[in-house]
C-alpha cells in the first residue's frame, strides 16, 4: 500500500509512468508470489540440496555422521550392477512404451475423428474414460484380466488357439503386461491429437482428392505432416515419462521388481535406495543423474524436433 | 488442376447419387462396427471387473462357469434340489435335472414331465453343459469394505482432495492472473521455468523435502501433501493462464477506469469469465489427489489411519490377487466416484485436456 501513497505524493507527469509501472510490478509479483515461493522452497532449493547430498554419505539412520565424499557416489553408480540392470529395464520399457504411446492414441484419434463414425462423442468419451480410473484400481483389474489361467485375455487367446503367456510371473512378458496396463492412459494423447486433426484445413484434403491422392497417401502426406508438432510433443513427453515410470511398477512388482527384477525400474531402485535402505546420499546421486538424463533428452528432442516438425507459420 | 474433373451427364446423375448413398452407408456401418469392436476390446477389463465383483469363490474356480455372474439352475424334485443339465434327447437338447449321477450313465428327471419319474441316460454327465441363470452375488462388497477399511480411506481421500484442491485453486488462479495480465521484469523467463517444471522428475526433489519435512516433524502427517498445494503448480497455472489470455483486456480496462483494484478485477471480471477453465482445474486436481500414490507412499509411511485410497488399497494389491472377487469389488468401489464425476462433467474435463495439450 506504500506504493499507492507514494504515487499520490508524486504528481509529476514524468514519474507518473514509472509509478504506474512500479505499481504493476508490485501487483504482478504479489500475484506470482505463491509460485515464486513454492518454486524456491519446494523445487529450486531441493534440487540444489539433492546435488549437495549426492556428494555426501548421508544416511537417514545416522544423520549426524554425514560427511562429504566427493564423487564416490557417482563412481559407485558406474560399477553398481543394480543401476545398469534398472537402466536396462527402463530403456527396454521406453522402447515399447514410446511407440505404443504414439500409435495407439493416433489410431483412436483418427477413428473418433472419422466422418463415417456414428455417435462420435459416445466413442470419444468412452475411449477417454479409462484415463480417469485410479492407477491402483486399474492395476487390480489388469492383474485379474492378465491372470494366466482365469484371465479373460488368455481365455480369448486360448479361443484363438494361442496359449497365452504367464504375463505377470514370466520375466520375459512382465514389461509387456505393464504396457498393456499403460494403454488405459492414452486418453489425453488421443484428445490432443484429435484436436490437431480437426485443425487440419479441409481445403488441403479437397485439393489432394482433386489431384487423385488416395486415402493412405492423404494420411501420410497431409495428415501426418500437419499434426507433426503434436506427435512430436507427445513423443517428447512420452520419453520423459518413460524415464519417470514408477507407480505401476511398484504396485505390480513391489519393491523387488518381481518377477526376478524384470520390473526393477531406475526409479524403483532409487526409491529403494532412499526410502528402504535410507542411503540418501547415494539416492541423491541417482536422482541427479536422472535429472541430467531427462534434461539432455528434452533439449535433444527439441533441437531435433525443430528440423522435422512442420509449423504452419513457417 | 481442378478443371480435370468431368461433369456428370444428367443420365448418370441419378444412379451415381444412389451409388454414393450406398457407399456412404457402407462406410458408416463398417467404420462404426470397427469402432465398436475396438472399444469393446479396450473396455473389456471393465467388463471383467464388474462381472467378477459379483461372483462368489465357487464360481470363480468352477471349470465351465459362464463369464457373467451366474448360479447353476436347479430343479426341485420330491423335496430335493437337483442341478439342471442340457441333455441331448430324441426330441432335441432339453434341460434335465440330474438326480443320480454315475460315471457312464446317469438318472435324470424331465422338469416338464416329472410324473414320468427318473430315466437313465447313457453317457458321461460330466461332458454335459450345466444350465446357468443370471445371479449376481453381493457379498464381496461388504467383505471388501471391511477388509480395506474403505470408510476410513474414503474419508481421508476426500478431505485431502478437498483441501488440496482449494489450495490449488487459490494459488493457481492468482499466479495465472499474474502471468496473464502483469508485465513484470523477467516474466518470460519465469514462464519458461514454470513450464519446464512440468517435466521435472519428482525424484530430484523428494529426498531433501523428505529430510526437511522429517526434521520439522511433518512426515506421518498430511501437511507435506497439503501445504505445497497452496503454492501453485505448473500444469494448472498454465491451463488457467492460457484461458485468461483469451479474455478481452477491454473488460479489465473498463473496470480499471471505474477504479477497480487488480484484486477486484480478478474477482469480478476474470473469474466469472473463466468458469470453464476453473472447473477443469478443479476436476484435474481432484482426480490427481484421488490418484496420487508416490507422495502419500513416502510421507505417510506406517501411518495407516491416514492413508488415502491409493496407498491403502495399493498395499493389498498383492494379497488380493488371490481373491479376484474381493479385488474387483474394491476396484469397483475405488473407481465409482471418479467415473460418476467424469460422466457428469466430461465436456469441461475433455476441453481442459485439449487446452493444456495443444497450446503449449
Amino acid at each position: 500500500m506504500t506504493v499507492a501513497s507514494e504515487a499520490s505524493a508524486q504528481v509529476a507527469a514524468k514519474t507518473g509512468i514509472s509509478q504506474m509501472k512500479r505499481r504493476e510490478w508490485s501487483w504482478g509479483f504479489l500475484f506470482l508470489s505463491p509460485w515464486l515461493l513454492g518454486f524456491f522452497f519446494f523445487t529450486g532449493l531441493p534440487i540444489l540440496a539433492t546435488l549437495y547430498y549426492s556428494f555426501t554419505d548421508y544416511n537417514l539412520v545416522k544423520p549426524d555422521e554425514i560427511k562429504l565424499i566427493g564423487l564416490t557416489n557417482y563412481q559407485r553408480m558406474l560399477t553398481d550392477p543394480q543401476v545398469a540392470q534398472s537402466m536396462g529395464v527402463t530403456l527396454k520399457f521406453a522402447l515399447i512404451a514410446v511407440p505404443l504411446g504414439l500409435i495407439i492414441p493416433l489410431t483412436f484419434a483418427v477413428l473418433v475423428n472419422s466422418k463415417h463414425l456414428l455417435a462420435p462423442n459416445f466413442f470419444r468419451t468412452l475411449f477417454f474414460m479409462p484415463t480417469i480410473i485410479p492407477v491402483v484400481a486399474s492395476v487390480m483389474v489388469f492383474q485379474g484380466v492378465l491372470n494366466a489361467q482365469s484371465g479373460w485375455i488368455n481365455m480369448a487367446l486360448g479361443g484363438l488357439g494361442i496359449e497365452g503367456p504367464r504375463w505377470l510371473s514370466d520375466p520375459a512378458w512382465a514389461l509387456w503386461a505393464l504396457n498393456l496396463i499403460g494403454l488405459w492412459g492414452v486418453g489425453n494423447n488421443m484428445l490432443i491429437l484429435l484436436a490437431s486433426l480437426q485443425g487440419v484445413p479441409t481445403e488441403l484434403y479437397e485439393a489432394a482428392i482433386v489431384d487423385g491422392a488416395n486415402a493412405p497417401q492423404r494420411f501420410f502426406n497431409i495428415t501426418i505432416p500437419m499434426i507433426s508438432p503434436v506427435i512430436f510433443y507427445n513423443l517428447t513427453l512420452g520419453v520423459i515419462f518413460a524415464f519417470q515410470y514408477f507407480v505401476v511398477a511398484m504396485l505390480v512388482g513391489g519393491r523387488n521388481g518381481d518377477p526376478q527384477s524384470a520390473t526393477m525400474f531406475y526409479n524403483l531402485n532409487l526409491y529403494r535406495t532412499a526410502f528402504v535402505f535410507n542411503e540418501m546420499g547415494y539416492a541423491g546421486a541417482l536422482a541427479w543423474t536422472l535429472f541430467i538424463i531427462v534434461m539432455v533428452l528434452t533439449v535433444l528432442l527439441f533441437t531435433v524436433g525443430q528440423r522435422f516438425v512442420y509449423y504452419a507459420s513457417d | 488442376m481442378a478443371a480435370a474433373t468431368a461433369k456428370p451427364t444428367p443420365h448418370s446423375y441419378a444412379s451415381s447419387t444412389l451409388n454414393r448413398q450406398l457407399r456412404g452407408f457402407m462406410a458408416k456401418s463398417s467404420v462404426s462396427l470397427f469402432g465398436l469392436l475396438l472399444l469393446s476390446v479396450f473396455l473389456m477389463p471393465l467388463g471383467y471387473m464388474v462381472s467378477t465383483a459379483f461372483k462368489d469363490d465357487a464360481e470363480l474356480s468352477a471349470q465351465n462357469a459362464p463369464l457373467w455372474p451366474a448360479s447353476a439352475k436347479t430343479y426341485t424334485y420330491q423335496g430335493q434340489e437337483y442341478p439342471l443339465y442340457l441333455v441331448p434327447t430324441e426330441q432335441g437338447v432339453k434341460q434335465m435335472a440330474l438326480v443320480a449321477p454315475h460315471r457312464e450313465d446317469s438318472d435324470f428327471v424331465d422338469p416338464a414331465n416329472p410324473e414320468a419319474g427318473p430315466f437313465t441316460w447313457q453317457g458321461r454327465y460330466r461332458t454335459l453343459a450345466p444350465v446357468y441363470n443370471f445371479a449376481p452375488k453381493f457379498k464381496n462388497f461388504p467383505e471388501a469394505w471391511e477388509q480395506v477399511q474403505f470408510g476410513l480411506l474414503f474419508r481421508n481421500t476426500f478431505v485431502l482432495a478437498i483441501i488440496s484442491t482449494l489450495g490449488t485453486l487459490l494459488s493457481c488462479i492468482a499466479v495465472a492472473y499474474g502471468f496473464a495480465r502483469f508485465n513484470v521484469p523477467g516474466k518470460s523467463i519465469l514462464f519458461v521455468i514454470l513450464i519446464s517444471t512440468i517435466v521435472l522428475p519428482a525424484q530430484v526433489t523428494i529426498i531433501p523435502l523428505f529430510i526437511f519435512f522429517t526434521k520439522i516433524g511433518w512426515t506421518g502427517t498430511w501437511l507435506p501433501l497439503l501445504v505445497p498445494a497452496f503454492f501453485a503448480n505448473a500444469y494448472d497455472v498454465f491451463l488457467l493462464r492460457q484461458y485468461f489470455m483469451t479474455i478481452p483486456r477491454q473488460l479489465d480496462e473498463a473496470a480499471m477506469i471505474d477504479g477497480a483494484s487488480p484484486l477486484r478485477i480478478l474477482w469480478s471480471v476474470i473469474i466469472p469469465q473463466a468458469i470453464p477453465a476453473i472447473t477443469a482445474v478443479t476436476l484435474f486436481h481432484f482426480f490427481f489427489v484421488w490418484n496420487d500414490y508416490f507422495s502419500p507412499l513416502v510421507y505417510l509411511v506406517g501411518k495407516e489411519d491416514l492413508y488415502p485410497i491409493s496407498v491403502g488399497l495399493g498395499k493389498l494389491v498383492g494379497t488380493f490377487s488371490r481373491f479376484p472377487g474381493l479385488a474387483m469389488a474394491s476396484a469397483l468401489m475405488a473407481i465409482a466416484l471418479p467415473v460418476v464425476i467424469f460422466f457428469l462433467a466430461q465436456r469441461q474435463f475433455m476441453q481442459g485436456v485439449v487446452i493444456t495439450g495443444v497450446e503449449k
